[in-house]
């Protein structure tokens, strides 16, 4: 008696808390696809400019981190770009990009750039982008949490390391095994060295590039594991005297980079229509040779 | 009436029983509030799913507790030096007299200086600026260099704690082991300092918490530890969850380490009081 | 059999910033002598005794302990502290220590006895006054009385030809104030030279050889206890007098 009023209100709050933890874990719903009116014959094309979800009405919003690195992105940066400018259209990713958005109707005015940080293409909650290009890699986890498009570019990772480097002359896999390598965080050339290496002395990580170049150049590293045409870049302009040592063999099914979009989003649909025009024409192939054809070009190693 | 009633309901409780009863429930009410508003939110299963993800945590607990041996040998490494290092800057401030006045303006310029300078800095300028400059006998590693990072600055912060607790106390303590005939340096040594020590545990322990949260930023320069191996976890799933299991070891391994020196600093409280010393 | 005396001040001055504490304070303490300063609060007897030991450094005048000059420039201070005991108005034991290492500290460390000596000679004097049972306590178990005879021991414990002892009293509460008086009377009473600077006026009428009083940083009257306390000659210390009188201290 003395005790009902706490009592009671314990009782509440537990029951509160026990129907808050009860509620279902429903899987995250993306976007509500356009409602089509049931029983109707006539096509409409859902990829047509004017039926998609954009996060900015008329303007297709395209996303990628800064600094934006050659020879992905190339042009002189302005505003809140470093390094190079993804408007200008110059560098592969850019021109793919503005050649996507042709595909789906947007002139090269209609296309909006904005920053976004690798860690933000994948945070729950909607994205502020229609797809992010930033040279990231599919994987079948990955791919649970948001949608990829397919493929704009086959990916094969190489090791760049100083000439005077113990692994400057390396011919095989095996020939790196005592190699204190590095790589990139949240990259894919991190996860080939520990899968398809097995160095036994565990892999340097940075944040970014520059800091995994920084290390290469204080030989705190040996070598520093990046994708191909990301290597070009560094040889040729951070590290003049380092050298490719080679590119590594695909080892398991194909790595390749693909845009990133909100899971199930309708928009995904019209990029692989894009994209697949492009293959079909021959301007992807031609976009690559453009930006990527003297960057192809290294001993595969064994 | 009102009043009457309120009585009734809680009446035979002392005054103090019913405040806390009230103060408890109304606590727990307002977090099972908190707690039904955020689950019931829209966002609630996509955020839930992000960070709370079992399947993700039960794969990513594993490599990032093994990393977190890392961030554990680097911060014990560390804090040996810095509490052995701190002390000496902080005797060098509280040498009194003229003479003694060279030794207390460097280290005064230490701890202002090395206090100022974040430690992101220090770590990339030793870290990649030493191994650089190609100096022969000097180590390379990344590892090590940013562990020196974090003793210099370190150090700063703990010889001001120091610091305080030496001048805590008081210097009847310091009169009486003089009296003896013990020396200054026997006086600091046995009499002073073991009590200074023992009067800033808190704020020691605060340091010592920092430290082990700054262990992360070896992974700046290259290094795998606990947070940069959730960063590589993450990103390979495109899900947070290992940053919360990283979270978890962390906190795990902080809430013994404050109880412990919660009952050492009020065991010697106790014995301080108790002297006839002004606390 | 005449020795140089015990202690000697001459012309001793002392000052804090622009106050003048000691002004010129001229004093002798002779071998196995009991000196009882007396005076009011801030007459300087705290000051005097602290500048003694050469904790407070003096701004004229020369002290000399056992015929030896100690506040000659250049002298070994650690030296010279280890023939002075002192014991403190608030006990200053070393509470991160027990009983026992507060006792053989000194001893250990200044003068470099090993440890199993030292613990055998602590536990020794110890015992002599009754606190040998408590030897492993830390001082924050024990009462006000048996802190400061533990004070009393471990300045004893350095074997010093003079003990300096100030208020050592005052700060306990009056049950436990006997036990105290009756170890310093047994000091006394084996010949132990001391410099006393007390309250307590009719344990100072019991045990000094010598009172002096202090006023205001001048030693204005000393003679023997009767003299002083019965028949002062200075009107101050007549007043002084008159005030403990009236306060019930006599």
């Amino acid at each position: 008696m003395r005790l009902r009023l706490p009592l009671a209100l314990l009782v509440l709050a537990l029951a509160l808390v026990a129907a808050g933890c009860g509620s279902e874990e429903s899987a995250p719903t993306g976007p509500t696809t356009a409602a089509g009116t049931g029983g109707e014959t006539v096509a409409t094309n859902p990829c047509a400019k004017d039926q998609l979800q954009l996060v900015n009405d008329g303007k297709l919003t395209i996303g990628t981190d800064n600094p934006a690195y050659p020879p992905w992105f190339g042009g002189t940066p302005q505003g809140q770009w470093k390094i190079s400018d993804p408007e200008s259209g110059k560098g592969f990713e850019s021109a793919v990009a503005y050649a996507v958005a042709k595909e789906m109707g947007f002139t090269n005015a209609e296309v909006e750039w904005t920053v976004v940080p690798f860690n933000n293409s994948f945070k729950p909650g909607p994205k502020d982008f229609d797809f992010d290009i930033n040279q990231i890699s599919y994987t079948p986890k990955r791919a649970e949490v948001v949608d990829f498009s397919d493929s704009y570019y086959d990916v094969n990772q190489s090791v760049v390391a100083l000439k005077d480097s113990r692994i400057a002359n390396a011919t095989s896999l095996a020939d790196l095994k005592d190699a204190k390598l590095g790589a990139p965080v949240g990259t894919t050339s991190y996860d080939y060295i520990t899968e398809n290496i097995q160095p036994s002395q565990q892999p340097q990580v940075y944040d970014t590039l520059d800091a995994g170049v920084a290390a290469l150049k204080a030989k705190q590293i040996d070598g520093l594991v990046v994708d191909l045409p990301t290597a070009f870049f560094v040889t040729a302009v951070q590290v003049p005297n380092g050298k490719i040592v080679g590119q590594f063999p695909t080892i398991g099914s194909q790595e390749y980079f693909g845009t990133v979009l909100a899971k199930d989003s309708p928009l995904t649909k019209c990029v692989n229509e894009a994209l697949a025009h492009l293959k079909d024409s021959g301007e992807l192939a031609q976009i690559q040779q453009t930006w990527l054809s003297d960057k192809v070009s290294a001993p595969v190693l064994q | 009436m009102e009043g009457d009633r309120r009585s009734r309901i809680l009446g035979g409780m002392s005054s103090d029983a019913r405040s806390v009863t009230i103060a408890l429930a109304s606590t727990v009410v307002f977090f099972a509030v908190l707690v039904l508003v955020i689950t019931s939110s829209p966002g609630w299963p996509e955020v839930k799913a992000a960070f709370f993800n079992r399947e993700v945590f039960s794969d990513a607990f594993p490599e990032v507790l093994r990393a977190f041996w890392l961030n554990i040998k680097i911060f014990c490494v560390a804090e040996v030096f810095i509490l052995a290092f701190a002390l000496v800057i902080a005797v060098l401030r509280s040498l009194p007299g003229p003479v003694f006045f060279p030794l207390r303006a460097l280290a005064i310029v230490y701890t202002d200086f090395f206090r100022g300078i974040p430690t992101i800095l220090l770590i990339f300028i030793l870290g990649f600026g030493v191994p650089a400059l190609g100096l022969s006998g000097v180590p390379t590693s990344a590892l090590v260099w940013a562990t020196v990072a974090l003793i210099i600055i370190y150090s700063a912060y703990v010889a001001e704690v120091y610091r305080a607790g030496i001048e805590s106390v008081h210097p009847s303590q310091d009169a009486a082991a003089r009296s003896l005939g013990l020396s200054r340096a026997q006086s600091l040594r046995y009499v002073v300092v073991p009590q200074a020590v023992r009067r800033v545990v808190p704020p020691l322990l605060n340091d010592f918490i920092g430290l082990q949260k700054d262990t992360a930023l070896v992974a700046l320069i290259g290094p795998v530890e606990a947070f940069r191996q959730a960063q590589i976890d993450t990103s390979a799933t495109f899900n947070f969850t290992p940053y919360v299991a990283a979270a978890l070891i962390f906190v795990a391994f902080t809430i013994p380490l404050a109880r412990l020196t919660d009952w050492l600093n009020e065991r010697s409280r106790r014995r301080r009081l108790a002297a006839g010393i002004a606390p | 059999m005449s020795s140089a005396p015990a202690l000697v001040l001459e012309h001793v001055h002392k000052s804090f910033d622009k106050r003048e504490v000691l002004k010129g304070i001229d004093l002798s303490v002779a071998e196995h002598e009991v000196v009882c300063l007396i005076g009011a609060s801030g007459s300087g007897k705290s000051t005097l005794l602290r500048c003694v030991n050469l904790i407070e450094p003096i701004d004229g005048g020369r002290i000399f302990v056992g015929g030896r000059e100690v506040t000659k420039r250049g002298l070994d201070v650690n030296e010279v502290r280890r023939g002075i005991g002192i014991v403190f108005q608030s006990f200053n034991l070393f509470p991160h220590m027990t009983v026992l290492e507060n006792v053989t500290l000194g001893p250990r460390k200044a003068r470099r006895l090993d440890r199993a000596e030292a613990d055998a000679q602590g536990v020794e004097l110890l015992r002599r006054f009754g606190l040998e049972d408590r030897r492993s306590d830390y001082p924050d178990r024990l009462s006000g009385g048996q802190q400061q005879r533990v004070a009393i021991v471990r300045a004893l414990a350095m074997q010093p030809q003079l003990m300096l002892l100030d208020e050592v009293t005052s700060a306990l509460d009056p049950e436990l104030v006997a036990e105290v008086l009756s170890v310093i009377r047994e000091l006394a009473e084996g010949g132990m030279t001391m410099l006393i600077a007390t309250h307590e006026m009719s344990f100072a009428a019991d045990i000094a050889s010598r009172v002096c009083f202090l006023d205001q940083g001048v030693l204005l009257e000393e003679g023997r206890p009767e003299e002083i306390f019965r028949s002062p000659s200075n009107p101050r210390t007549q007043e002084f007098l008159r005030r403990i009188i009236a306060a019930g201290r006599l």
